[in-house]
């Protein structure tokens, strides 16, 4: 009887601090917190409702897909996120902190330490070396040049450009220049990257290539994903998925099979 | 981001474009290597020109007639001429001179045969070769007995002696001078070009007597020419003539002179004044060109801004301030102008050297023009470079990274 109580309780007490731990990673905010935030351009008769109050919280270590037809607000989400354009309402927090009212200086500084950027047009600088490019944003942080090319050289080679660093833009292939650009936003580590259509501009097969290497860095690194794609097989790679239209989400969903994403609170979940 | 670094990064993309880098510099090489060949020209003309006027005999002094008014200004018409007896009574009383001359110059037309020339006629007392230090290359200078005679003898120049003799002597050949004849005497010294060009062995020197009986049919003497027994006794051989002159032409206390003792010092001021105010007319005509190649590179430069409008927006993306950005555009304007600095020294040093020597001016390079000059070019870069830089500076992230 008595050893069974102990067992109970012993049992009682595990639960609660099971409890109490969840409710300590609850109280720990979302590594990227959206409230009520819209986009309006223009004004008057002109104006476009960009987005018209999105609520989304994302979780570090999260691979997130957002699809939508265009003009659905799913890049101008994206720019927000990436405190790249401001929201006209609505609150946007990093980690808690109110990113939103930060001056100009401080959300450059902030992208260039938390926030890795791909575009779909790979954004290099032209009749520049990849290591060049790369460089770029250790140049920002201030790193001393010997560090930013061993970096710079280190990040590369994470893509597989090991020994690609002196080619320019113009001799890469399309593959070549986005592994680039990935490299270029892995290279100050960032928590989360954000890429605008990928693989946009690419073929399937090197398509797969990238989404190899963006898979890899969200579950070997932890880096947070937050993926705009209109290709649903691009967007297979991802855990969350992330459906706009016409400037609201019109669903969330979540993979339930994918190692990482079953610890995740199920009422976080949006049908 | 430091400033090496950003030195670095403007460097490398002005030699993205080296052809236009090069042509935007253009305008400032232009204008910064006119400076100095403009600077080294009025230079190397003082220099010249220095050396010149001391060549005159550094004791020279001049007295001429009229008033306070400038080499060619003054009541020169007005004023009564000097006489023999005003050379007589500086020789007699004016302790601090060594030599007196009297001076008239004509233009003439000289005639041997078939050959005829037109030259400058001068009539000198004997002193003269003494006072302006000028021997004779052939024969001798006119003498006493040349003077007393009034004789018709006289010493030509190297150019008179080649245009009426070709390459014959001509020491005691014969030549028609206005309406006589005259014997030459001797061939002064050669002394080349002046610095203004003129052809200083283009002259026939006549006693002043004859001069005075043949050619002006008058007794009077235009100027007189004096040299000083030291170059320290100037100033006191002014005191004396001026005395002197006031006293022998009657001019009451309180008057002013109706001559003017010039030494040659002050005519060294005056053209250091005519080339000063031509080098500094010169350098404003090149500042107006290095400014009109500042804006050259603000044209460039605000070009380039728009053309990068997108490289711009991915440098902010990954974490470029504003001021990042100011300062790599201002520091490219500033490396564009002051490369141009560069090269207009180089190429304003390598113009000057060819210059002065084709025009045989000793050659005086402007070390603190150099140093002006590509300091103004930086300055231009800066100026003309604020404007592109902050339009670049305050371009929207995102508004950048759309950009088509």
């Amino acid at each position: 009887m008595r050893s069974r109580s102990d067992a109970a309780a012993e049992l009682d007490a595990i639960e609660e601090r099971a409890i109490e731990e969840r409710a300590i990673e609850e109280r720990a905010p979302p590594l990227l917190s959206l409230r009520g935030v819209t986009k309006v351009y223009g004004q008057g008769d002109a104006a476009v409702h960009a987005l018209r109050g999105v609520d989304i919280e994302i979780e570090a270590g999260e691979f997130v897909s957002i699809q939508g037809t265009s003009g659905s607000g799913k890049s101008t989400m994206m720019n927000i996120i990436g405190c790249l354009d401001a929201a006209t309402a609505g609150e946007y927090r990093m980690e808690g902190e109110l990113v939103s009212e930060l001056p100009p200086d401080v959300l450059a500084a902030l992208r260039n330490s938390r926030i890795g950027f791909i575009f779909q047009g790979f954004n290099l600088l032209r009749r520049t070396s990849s290591a060049a490019n790369v460089e770029l944003p250790l140049i920002y942080a201030g790193v001393p040049r010997i560090e930013r090319t061993r970096k710079a050289y280190a990040a590369l080679a994470a893509v597989g450009l090991a020994g690609r660093e002196r080619a320019t833009s113009s001799e890469l292939s399309g593959g070549q220049q986005q592994r680039v650009a990935i490299a270029r936003a892995l290279v100050n580590d960032p928590e989360l990257i954000l890429a605008d259509e990928p693989t946009g501009n690419l073929d399937s097969r090197t398509s797969a290539e990238i989404m190899d290497i963006l898979t890899a860095l969200n579950r070997e690194r932890g880096i947070t994903i937050v993926m705009v794609t209109h290709d649903q097989e691009i967007a297979d790679y991802a855990d969350r998925h992330v459906f706009f239209h016409d400037g609201q989400i019109r669903s969330d969903t979540r993979d339930r099979d994918r190692v990482g994403v079953e610890r995740r609170a199920p009422e976080e979940r949006r049908a | 981001m430091n400033l090496i670094t950003s030195l670095g990064l403007a460097v490398s993309a002005l030699l993205r474009n080296r052809m236009r880098s090069l042509l935007t510099t253009l305008g400032v090489v232009i204008g910064v290597a006119a400076v100095i060949v403009m600077q080294a020209m009025g230079a190397g003309t003082t220099e010249l020109v220095t050396a010149e006027i001391s060549s005159f005999g550094s004791n020279m002094l001049v007295v001429v007639p009229g008033g306070d008014g400038g080499m060619f200004g003054g009541s020169l018409l007005s004023a009564p001429l000097f006489s023999d007896a005003d050379l007589e009574a500086i020789t007699r009383e004016c302790d601090a001179v060594r030599y007196v001359s009297a001076s008239g110059t004509r233009s003439v037309r000289v005639v041997k045969g078939e050959k005829s020339h037109s030259t400058t006629l001068s009539g000198v007392s004997p002193a003269y070769f003494a006072i302006r230090e000028w021997s004779t290359d052939a024969g001798r200078a006119l003498n006493e007995d040349d003077e007393r005679q009034a004789a018709k003898r006289c010493v030509i120049g190297h150019t008179v002696a080649t245009e009426l003799f070709g390459g014959q002597d001509p020491l005691d050949q014969e030549f028609r001078l206005h309406d006589f004849t005259c014997t030459v005497v001797g061939v002064a010294e050669a002394k080349g070009t002046s610095a203004f060009g003129m052809d200083q062995d283009d002259l026939v020197f006549l006693p002043h007597s004859t001069f005075n009986r043949r050619i002006l049919g008058d007794t009077k003497i235009g100027s007189i020419i004096i040299s000083t027994v030291s170059a320290e006794r100037t100033d006191e051989a002014i005191q004396q003539l001026q005395s002197l002159m006031r006293q022998r032409r009657r001019i009451r206390p309180g008057d002013e002179d109706d001559f003017r003792v010039r030494d040659m010092r002050e005519v060294q001021e005056m053209l250091g004044n005519v080339t000063g105010v031509l080098t500094t007319l010169l350098a404003g005509v090149a500042a107006i060109s290095l400014i009109v190649g500042g804006i050259g590179i603000m044209n460039i430069m605000l070009v380039s801004v728009t053309e990068r409008t997108r490289e711009i927006g991915v440098r902010m993306a990954v974490g470029a301030r504003s001021r990042d950005i100011l300062q790599q555009f201002l520091i490219e304007a500033m490396v564009l102008s002051s490369l141009g600095g560069l090269l207009g020294v180089l190429i304003g040093t390598g113009l000057s050297v060819v210059v002065s020597r084709a025009l045989e001016l000793p050659l005086m390079l402007p070390f603190k023009a150099m140093l002006i000059a590509f300091a103004f070019s930086l300055l231009v870069g800066v100026i003309f470079g604020v404007f592109p830089a902050r339009k670049a500076a305050r371009l929207r992230p995102i508004e950048a990274l759309r950009y088509e």
